[in-house]
């Protein structure tokens, strides 16, 4: 397996976990109350800071398992790179729009902070998956 | 990654041709990963047309000996 295939199975699964991790706390903070009310901010800067951290964590771990591999990027790899982030940016987009109309109708600021998380993650998760279903399927650029 | 490609390719024979050569050693002479020359080996990966160059060039055989162009079934 490709370092950058195991980089982009690695991303993705921290992604998901970091954002079922976060939902999980929100919503047992929310027992009793409304959901809005919940305080998200230190969850979801810690959830971030923590998705972040074992990224870096788990590449150092990849690169020292195989160093040969490690940060070395040849055509395909860059080519595929480049794919994943084209099928991951549309979802940043649509998260943004999604947040700029929630703040021009004045939609409570946690329902924008995490329409923008969830775009983030998913942005990340589709362009995981599709750096993985490239290298795994095959990739045509032409 | 629109379509598979009709593009096949002689690279497995052409490395037993030349001493056995292994993946790895095309890998490095081409400057890529094993993974990259395992890839356009099965064809799931369409190498761009200055790396084919570069792999007929290791073989020091014609463009088209080592990549060929399947027609189109009707």
């Amino acid at each position: 397996m490709a370092f950058e295939e195991k980089r982009a199975w690695m991303m993705g699964l921290v992604t998901v976990v970091a954002f079922a991790v976060y939902v999980v706390v929100i919503l047992g903070r929310s027992v009793g109350i409304a959901l809005v009310d919940v305080a998200y901010v230190a969850p979801l800067l810690w959830t971030i800071g923590c998705a972040i951290g074992t990224t870096i964590v788990l590449h150092v771990v990849l690169a020292t398992f195989s160093p040969e591999d490690a940060d070395v990027m040849d055509q395909r790899d860059r080519e595929i790179s480049r794919f994943g982030e084209h099928a991951g940016r549309s979802l940043v987009v649509v998260g943004g729009m999604a947040a700029f109309v929630m703040a021009l109708v004045e939609t409570p600021y946690f329902w924008i902070a995490n329409a923008l998380y969830l775009a983030f993650a998913l942005s990340a998760v589709a362009e995981c998956a599709a750096k993985v279903a490239a290298y795994r399927k095959g990739f045509w650029p032409w | 990654m629109v379509k598979a490609t009709r593009v096949t390719n002689s690279i497995r024979s052409l490395r037993f041709a030349h001493e056995e050569m292994t993946q790895a050693d095309l890998a490095s002479r081409i400057g890529v990963s094993r993974q990259t020359v395992i890839a356009i080996e099965q064809g799931r990966y369409s190498p761009s047309l200055e790396m084919a160059f570069q792999i007929a060039e290791v073989f020091g055989v014609p463009l088209d000996d080592v990549f060929q162009y399947a027609k189109e079934e009707k």
